[in-house]
């Protein structure tokens, strides 16, 4: 092997080591847990302090918000996390529905300071970042919602009720 | 009638695809120019075809028929016109339209070209592009087709059919669901069309790529031919991910513009092997070198732009920008995976074709450093790809889901960005085939020590001290002022040349040497952007308070006051809350601001919008968080001081120009064959034309 060779092997040997090192660590310092209520809920006290990632279906009743702290409370109900679990229920907008109407659904009340985001409602999907305090209440850093209805929704609303 | 006639349309023009494929093979096969012409033509003919058939749905659109049901879903009577025309890709099935039009007018365009030195390529352009646009059309007829009307049947239900079930009756909802509100903003409007337009255009360098390794054409004709689609294509890309954290900005009111969102890295990936792509392909024209790689990213750029495509369409990830599931995700999949093989296939198959003509020699080579360059790219790719995919692989390994957020991102991307924008200022000093430490430091001492003057200046005069603030700063000052100086130098050197004035001087070089120069203004304008990302990243600061009128909120100098507020609702359905705040700094009066909050009555939807102050330096970003009709009784606000970041918007337009200027026609150069055209690039000079 020529020694230009060598030189430019050792490069590119340093640059891979340098771009895993980069990622090993960044997803070390940042990896959450992503849980569903009901698997946070189960786990509580092993959890407690851990930053985590949920997601739940936001119940409308529930939801206050004091503007002078900034502060937005809620609850959110269990629903899965799983793409095809919701897809066997009848699709996002359902899921979402039967969790927040069904009664026996574990639920996770949430503090969050910020301003309140213009898709914060009823049956929303939020999505948190945060943690869970000893007192059983998830404080989130992040909030991420996502509405089924945002862009489109299968068949018309009022028409439905027909 | 109308929509019957526009997925007719539709289905022609799939057809006609499919004969283009068809006889394009068939005419290499036989080698029958006539087989070849007639799928030229009838890929061509597909343009008008689907041209009628978006007209007739945007015609629907315009036109309020709400049983239509895409119609229905994405417009509503008190929409104006534009927000009903744009409408078409506010929602899926449109979207796929909009995507098969922008293919077939590009594919027509390409085809449109003088063909006498590359003819054998044609055929498989024409198959390329046929093959993806049929993919695109085929999803709208068989899966997602906007023209579907509704129908309420015996029992009551409405469903959705393009012809009349059995017993059913046509059914027209009196008004539509309209288009989100958070989506009604001019950003939203161009972004995605934008997107679309860059996603597109890499098609055709790609559909080159594989005509050069099917005919075993191998030499860099495919890359001269497409050089200026690229350019073009990556320009859109770029303006079309700027437009999107614009929106992002001005609308969804948390004073950021990126979030690491699964859709946001979709469509980033792309840039990324296409950005890689561009700058490899020089190193094939000029060296003869990295043939397979140029092969590699642009199969890949390739399959990261069906890839963004499908991710934004499918939901399989969570994210602000998902749309509803639908069955079209597996369809995807499948075209992904196929065309992806077939590539490698002919990639393999060539492989000997594709050795290098030149060894890399100096480590400080121009093309050692490009190589460096798309090395630091595909680094990009990995992380970011690694972030999508993380939360799967772990959760198949451990059985719990593991995500990996912003602050990942950030942290694995920071240095390799940093040293990106380095790189982009020391490498064209650098010389083709041999530079040393000492050549390039000659070259860039001079600018270096101007760079290290403006950095110590903004440490001891602004005060900055933060470590990553200060390699960030030296990083895009160092770059800007190499850029700057090797305008300065070669203008001053033609001047004295030829004798003519400076700013004369400057254009004609520019003139002649379009795609360098229009480079250097795309790297002044990648400077320019990083500087606005390092202000609103490192530098941003928020405050937050409920005042009664007449009271002030403080940040970073600057006083917010609060006027008034007004309660109102407005024509097209909307209640207002818009308060008057006046911005002041160090007692000077600065202006009168009104950030407001909007509720949509139809959707049920508020919508926050920002008052901002904005300029070079610094922007002040205000939000109405919550208000009391009685003035005395306060109002909330949220306050985002974000410097600099408008240069993040301004480099956007300067990025324009700089393509503009490297993609501009000219005539186009005589074909050499790519031996001798080297050997008269014997002299190696820093800075020579490239």
């Amino acid at each position: 092997m020529s020694s230009p060779r060598i030189k430019f092997l050792f490069g590119g040997l340093l640059i891979l080591a340098a771009v895993v090192y980069l990622i090993v660590s960044s997803t070390q310092a940042s990896a959450q847990y992503f849980m569903t209520v009901d698997e946070l809920n189960n786990k509580k006290a092993s959890i407690v302090d851990q930053n985590v990632r949920i997601s739940g279906a936001v119940m409308g009743d529930t939801i206050t918000y004091d503007a002078k702290t900034l502060s937005l409370s809620f609850t959110v109900a269990d629903v899965s996390g799983d793409n095809n679990e919701i897809e066997k229920e009848g699709g996002l907008a359902v899921a979402l529905h039967q969790a927040v109407i069904d009664p026996n659904r574990s639920k996770l009340k949430i503090v969050y300071v910020g301003v309140k985001p213009d898709l914060m409602r009823n049956e929303a999907q939020a999505i948190m970042t945060g943690h869970l305090g000893a007192d059983g209440v998830f404080r989130a850093d992040e909030l991420l919602l996502k509405c089924p209805t945002k862009y489109e929704e299968a068949v018309p609303s009022q028409v439905k009720g027909n | 009638m109308l929509a019957d006639f526009g997925y007719g349309v539709l289905i022609v023009s799939f057809l006609l695809a499919i004969y283009a494929i068809g006889s394009a093979v068939y005419g290499y096969r036989t080698g029958s120019a006539k087989w070849v012409e007639s799928s030229r033509l009838a890929m061509q003919l597909t343009f008008p075809m689907i041209s009628l058939s978006a007209l007739t749905l945007i015609y629907m659109l315009v036109t309020d028929q709400y049983n239509i049901g895409f119609v229905y879903e994405v417009t509503s009577r008190s929409m104006p016109v534009y927000l009903k025309v744009t409408a078409l890709w506010g929602g899926q099935s449109g979207s796929l339209v909009f995507w098969g039009w922008l293919m077939s007018a590009f594919a027509t365009a390409v085809t449109l070209r003088k063909w006498d030195r590359d003819r054998e390529f044609l055929p498989w352009v024409v198959v390329v592009c046929s093959v993806t646009l049929a993919f695109f059309i085929g999803l709208v007829i068989f899966y997602e087709n906007p023209f579907a009307k509704y129908w309420q049947t015996m029992s009551g239900d409405v469903i959705t059919a393009m012809f009349a079930p059995a017993a059913a009756v046509p059914f027209t909802p009196p008004d539509g669901r309209g288009l989100n509100p958070l989506l009604r903003h001019p950003g939203m409007v161009i972004h995605p069309p934008m997107l679309y337009l860059g996603f597109v255009s890499f098609v055709i360098p790609f559909a080159f790529a594989i005509a050069a390794l099917v005919t075993g054409r191998t030499d860099d004709r495919w890359i001269r031919i497409t050089r200026r689609w690229t350019i073009v294509a990556w320009c859109f890309l770029s303006v079309g991910l700027v437009l999107g954290g614009r929106w992002a900005y001005d609308v969804l009111g948390w004073g950021g513009y990126w979030g690491w969102d699964p859709v946001e890295i979709a469509a980033f990936m792309p840039w990324l092997t296409g950005t890689a792509f561009l700058h490899s392909v020089m190193i094939q024209e000029k060296r003869g070198m990295l043939k397979y790689w140029n092969m590699i990213l642009i199969i890949l750029t390739y399959a990261l732009v069906i890839f963004g495509t499908f991710l934004t369409r499918s939901g399989v990830l969570s994210s602000v920008h998902a749309f509803a599931q639908s069955a079209i995700g597996p369809a995807f999949f499948i075209f992904i995976g196929v065309t992806f093989i077939i590539s490698a296939a002919l990639l393999i198959y060539r492989w000997a074709d594709l050795k290098s003509e030149a060894q890399m020699t100096s480590m400080l080579s121009r093309e050692a450093l490009f190589l460096l360059n798309n090395l630091l790219f595909i680094s990009i790719l990995v992380v970011c790809f690694w972030g999508v995919i993380f939360p799967l692989i772990s959760e198949l390994v451990t059985g719990q889901k593991v995500t990996v957020g912003p602050p990942f991102y950030r942290a694995a991307t920071g240095p390799l960005f940093a040293t990106l924008v380095l790189l982009m200022g020391i490498a064209p000093l650098s010389a083709w085939g041999h530079s040393t430490i000492k050549t390039l430091g000659n070259a860039i001492w001079k600018p270096l020590i101007v760079a290290i003057i403006a950095l110590l200046a903004v440490i001891f005069i602004a005060g900055i001290y933060a470590p990553y603030a200060i390699i960030g700063f030296f990083v895009i000052f160092t770059s800007a002022s190499i850029t700057i100086y090797e305008f300065g130098r070669a203008a001053l050197a033609r001047s004295r040349a030829q004798k003519e004035n400076y700013a004369l001087a400057l254009w004609r070089l520019a003139g002649r040497n379009r795609r360098r120069y229009g480079g250097y203004l795309i790297h002044l304008s990648v400077v320019f952007m990083a500087l606005g990302i390092i202000g609103i990243e490192m530098f941003q600061t928020q405050t937050q308070g409920t005042i009664a009128q007449g009271q002030s909120i403080k940040i970073d100098g600057y006083s917010i006051t609060y006027k008034d507020l007004a309660i109102f609702d407005t024509a097209d359905n909307r209640n207002v809350a818009r308060a008057v705040i006046t911005i002041e700094k160090d007692g000077q009066f600065l202006g009168e601001y009104y950030p407001r909050r909007d509720y949509f009555y139809e959707s049920q939807q508020p919508m926050t919008i920002p008052a901002v102050r904005s300029t070079m330096l610094d922007d002040v970003y205000v939000i109405l968080v919550d208000w009391q009709p009685i003035l005395s009784s306060g109002a909330t606000f949220k306050v985002y001081h974000n410097p600099l970041v408008n240069w993040l918007w301004a480099g956007a337009l300067l990025l324009i120009f700089g393509s503009l200027v490297a993609a501009w026609p000219d005539k186009e150069i005589d074909y050499v064959p790519a031996r001798t055209r080297r050997e008269k690039q014997v002299v190696y000079q820093p800075g020579a034309a490239d």
